[in-house]
């Protein structure tokens, strides 16, 4: 283990800072219950030359906490390609903006709520959604659509059970209530998340490009205003609470580290902040989110290389005798810290009294370069604001893997040459999965077209949004397989590039760009900082090839409970733009007779699939290949497929196989169901044919008068294609043979295990837990 | 034809009413609850959303915004009125439609397609329907389970003022075409002089087939006919 940054030395003019009576006295239980390392207590010393205050101790432990502080993954993550001629903002602001044409830019980025979701599901999805939206609008975009990528333990369990309604109703009921449209995202069932669910949830924002503003505090004597609304004693410390493991007893414990939501007020906010923004009367604005005050304060600061100083008696509390240490570190929703332009305080006030919210002068932005709190007069914090946002320490950890990883992955697999069970059955079963049910128990708690852009929304490859007014779209969404990342990092997190970039394709979108959420467990322990950094090593070469640059995202580390971590799970969201609202393209199969192509090879990869999940109960084996410049090739052709008008609906193939997906495009058909008749002449045992997950496959269907065009455009980019069926009426049902095995299924039965798989576990089962 | 789109703190579908009317060659203006006045305009709408956070009741709060005086003395003018949604359920907590709003009986929030059918034509926001078309269009919420008492409701069947019934595929107001669990599968209604309707689904979501439908079209067309007279 190595520190890379050398410490800054730095000597400070004789400060006036006394401790506040009352203070607890700074011993080493204080510091290490502030999650400081000794070594970096240290350097806290030496950065201040004097012993800090408790108050000031409070402010280095939410900076330095790894959810603010990156500490243990900004090496690695400047391996991260982060550049492009269309990226407006990358990696550092409030979100990532691209430049999608015509004058508009678009804001997105995706925010972790694990540990909040973990003790309180409700509360701790809702205020994920919350943070996400004040995000992307205080970047002057106004958000349009959210996506939600999700983990929970098997279904079978009441408590799994309880997580999973409950983040559902969180995530719904705020962005219900904002009135903004979730138009897709990804959920996993595995016992690999038990304890510890993954909340992820991402947003993207539409501007003018005129309109985007940074959260800088610039112009010494401008003013600092708190906005929205009051500051109470909730949610102290969140950030350091998100950078720890969970105990079995957490939820009781941690309760009051959660925040609690109020969409309606945000709702107010997000108008506020627009109309502020489009006043020109501020220069800056930051959402209050993780550390609330404190961080939003300081990185204001260290962006615009100033510094500001705030007076705690101004700010507006919820509850009299909150202390410095409590007003810094609250992490109270829905508020904005506010720069304005000096004498324009006034105009503020009246925009937000307006949406009846308040604002209030809390203080100023001075040239010295300190983050400095003062309490009726007496000054009470006084940091450099520099070493708080940049001079955190950064840790390059040995990384080595765990030597049962290396063995899950030679395991001899079942099935792998003969099926032992019956595949029409298999097939059926696999629909009812709860990883590949249809989703729709979910969505439908989601308001999905307000606002009118959803022109795809959940239960595709990706959700569409058009831009009024342009002949454009937007596509979004989020990926990744948690069980190839945990089989190889490095794999598993090119084939999640590989697969958003995919899904995004299958739309007819140009992929442009990622935000990423870096899910892991303790990166202090060797055998996860190995596969956190073998996995952003996989991500950081599959947007090389795919040119999408990351623009921003978050980490989050310590997803473990009781010494278990999580499957690595680097969430990958991705956005791309449809140039022409005519190439829309869907899953579902529109008519009987179209013809169906297979682009892509099948292999005889089984490592990793939910066949093997489902049937066996076994995550072992190699995740299946990813060949990066074949998949590039595919999508290109596809796209271009779709450009020119040929190609009636796409699916990738992904989760449980060509199987799974080809019945996807059947079920998904408008009404009801389609039905399909396919021939698989590779020489492949049945299993890996039917139900691998070989990467770099996508089916479509075609006018059979286009067909032979189609495959030849494919050849031409070196793709492998084949024409492998047709569609049929959806009484004929599903019918697939491979080799000397069939597959027989009705359009019902396969409809009804598709369909009723989540209802049936969700809403009978909720009957019998609360009796 | 100006018609005011009303804000609420809240409301979240007042961009999509306002496209709507500009999209059938109405002339949208934004009022805000706490403007006053509605003069001058041809007719008024209250958005969906959750004005005040649907806090204490979906649309008790909103009924005592500044700027429901003047919806009230508009629509006892006689000038036509339509909530949608969130509008729907403040017009029944202000008394301008009877009956009220309640959970659906599913619990949950419900966002999805529903089918409904047009059950006059003779109103002025149908008009340009079919009697007996069917209508898809998108529905989100959580509190749209009509409810009104039996002579509410006979009343309400007998003086012809359903004006949408939520159906199932084959066109019939069946259990399992009730997505919420209205009673008679009512989806929007009249008042007793015709001019102030409201609806749960939303047809300014349905106004172009890109999204999926452009059904809801007809309440707007047929809106802005009976405003030109030509209807």
């Amino acid at each position: 283990m190595s520190q890379t940054d050398s410490a800054p030395t730095q000597s400070l003019k004789p400060t006036e800072v006394r401790p506040r009576e009352g203070d607890p006295q700074i011993t080493e239980e204080v510091v290490a219950d502030h999650g400081l390392s000794p070594d970096e207590y240290e350097r806290v010393q030496r950065i201040m030359g004097r012993d800090p205050t408790f108050t000031e101790l409070g402010v280095f432990s939410a900076m330095w906490s790894e959810h603010c502080g990156y500490k243990n993954s900004r090496p690695a993550l400047r391996l991260l390609p982060t550049q492009a001629p269309w990226v407006i903002q990358g990696p550092g602001e409030n979100a990532g903006v691209i430049d999608i044409g015509d004058g508009y830019a678009l804001a997105f980025k995706v925010e972790s709520h694990n540990h909040p979701s973990a003790v309180e599901p409700y509360q701790g999805a809702a205020t994920g959604v919350g943070g996400i939206l004040r995000d992307i609008f205080t970047m002057g975009a106004r958000p349009i659509a959210v996506l939600d990528s999700l983990r929970f333990g098997d279904l079978d369990s009441p408590r799994v059970r309880y997580l999973f309604s409950g983040v559902v109703k969180g995530i719904g009921d705020y962005g219900n209530c904002v009135g903004i449209p979730n138009i897709g995202g990804e959920v996993q069932f595995d016992r690999g998340y038990e304890g510890n669910p993954i909340v992820n949830a991402m947003c993207l924002g539409l501007m003018k490009h005129e309109d985007l503003i940074t959260g800088v505090a610039e112009g010494v004597g401008n003013t600092l205003m708190a906005v929205g609304a009051r500051t109470g004693r909730d949610g102290i410390h969140g950030a350091t609470f998100a950078s720890e493991e969970l105990s079995e007893d957490a939820d009781l414990d941690s309760r009051p580290r959660v925040q609690v939501g109020d969409p309606f007020t945000e709702k107010l906010l997000l108008e506020a902040s627009l109309e502020l923004i489009k006043s020109g009367h501020i220069v800056g604005i930051q959402d209050m989110g993780a550390a609330g005050l404190t961080s939003s304060a300081t990185e204001m600061a260290g962006r615009g290389g100033t510094g500001v100083e705030i007076d705690t008696s101004l700010v507006p509390v919820r509850e009299p005798g909150m202390t410095p240490y409590e007003i810094l570190l609250s992490e109270s929703q829905e508020r904005m810290l506010v720069v304005a332009t000096q004498g324009k305080e006034a105009m503020v006030k009246e925009i937000l009294e307006k949406w009846e919210l308040e604002a209030e002068v809390i203080g100023r932005v001075t040239d010295d370069g300190f983050f400095r709190v003062t309490e009726d007069g007496a000054t009470v914090v006084e940091i450099p604001a520099l070493p708080l946002t940049t001079g955190c320490p950064t840790y390059e950890r040995e990384g080595i893997e765990a030597l049962e990883i290396a063995e899950l992955r030679d395991v001899e697999l079942p099935e792998r040459e003969s099926p032992d069970r019956d595949l029409s059955e298999a097939l059926v079963s696999l629909l009812g999965s709860p990883n590949i049910a249809s989703r729709r128990w979910i969505y439908r708690q989601y308001d999905t077209t307000v606002r009118t852009g959803t022109a795809v929304g959940p239960g595709g490859d990706a959700g569409v949004v058009r831009i009024r007014g342009t002949q454009r779209a937007v596509a979004a969404c989020t990926d990744c397989n948690g069980r190839y990342v945990y089989l190889s990092p490095r794999t598993g997190a090119m084939a999640a590039v590989a697969e958003a970039a995919r899904n995004l394709v299958c739309t007819g979108a140009l992929p442009l760009a990622i935000t990423n959420n870096l899910n892991f467990g303790n990166p202090t322990k060797p055998h996860i900082y190995y596969q956190f950094r073998q996995a952003v090593d996989g991500m950081a070469e599959a947007c090389r090839i795919f040119e999408t640059p990351v623009t921003g995202g978050n980490v989050s580390f310590y997803n473990e409970t009781d010494g278990r971590a999580i499957y690595p799970t680097p969430v990958i969201g991705m956005v791309g733009v449809i140039e022409n609202v005519d190439h829309i393209t869907r899953h579902a199969f529109r008519q009987p007779d179209d013809d169906i192509v297979l682009l892509g090879v099948n292999t005889n990869e089984l490592g990793g699939s939910e066949y093997l999940y489902h049937f066996h109960d076994l995550v072992a084996g190699a995740p299946p290949s990813v060949d990066l410049l074949g998949e590039r090739s595919l999508q290109q052709a596809v796209l271009s497929l779709i450009q020119k008008g040929q190609v009636v609906s796409a699916h990738d193939v992904s989760d449980g196989g060509l199987a799974v997906a080809l019945a996807e495009c059947a079920l998904g058909a408008e009404g009801a169901p389609l039905g399909l008749e396919v021939t698989l002449e590779d020489a492949l045992a049945p299993v890996p044919l039917l139900f691998g997950e070989a990467q770099g496959r996508i089916v479509l269907t075609c006018d059979p008068d286009q067909t032979d065009s189609l495959l030849e455009t494919a050849r031409r980019h070196g793709v492998p294609a084949k024409r492998i069926g047709r569609v049929t009426e959806g009484g004929e049902g599903i019918r697939m043979t491979a080799g000397e095995y069939e597959l027989r299924v009705s359009s019902h039965d396969a409809d009804r295990a598709y369909r009723e798989a989540l209802p049936e576990r969700m809403d009978r089962t909720l009957t019998a837990d609360a009796e | 034809m100006k018609v005011a789109v009303l804000t609420f703190p809240g409301s979240n579908c007042d961009y999509d009413l306002y496209h709507a009317v500009k999209q059938v060659g109405g002339e949208p203006v934004w009022r805000w609850h706490r403007d006053r006045g509605l003069d001058g305009m041809d007719a008024v709408l209250l958005p969906g959303g959750f004005s005040y956070g649907d806090y204490l009741r979906a649309g008790a709060i909103a009924r005592f915004s500044p700027i429901l005086e003047d919806v009230v003395a508009f629509a006892e003018s006689g000038g036509p009125v339509v909530g949608i949604c969130n509008g729907f359920q403040i017009l029944c907590e202000a008394g301008l439609l009877p009956g009220a709003l309640i959970r659906n009986e599913s619990l949950k929030f419900q966002s999805e397609d529903c089918l409904l059918r047009v059950e006059r034509t003779d109103s002025s926001f149908t008009s340009n329907y079919e009697t007996g078309q069917i209508l898809r269009m998108p529905l989100a919420h959580a509190e749209g389970n009509y409810r009104a008492d039996d002579e509410t409701l006979a009343s309400l069947e007998d003086e012809g003022r359903v004006l949408f019934r939520y159906v199932d595929a084959s066109g019939e107001a069946t259990p399992e075409g009730n997505p919420n669990g209205s009673r008679n599968n009512i989806a929007g209604i009249l008042n007793a002089h015709g001019n102030v309707m409201g609806m749960m689904p939303h047809p300014e979501r349905a106004m172009e087939p890109l999204l999926g439908s452009d059904d809801g079209l007809g309440v707007f067309s047929s809106l802005m006919a009976s405003l030109a007279g030509t209807h």
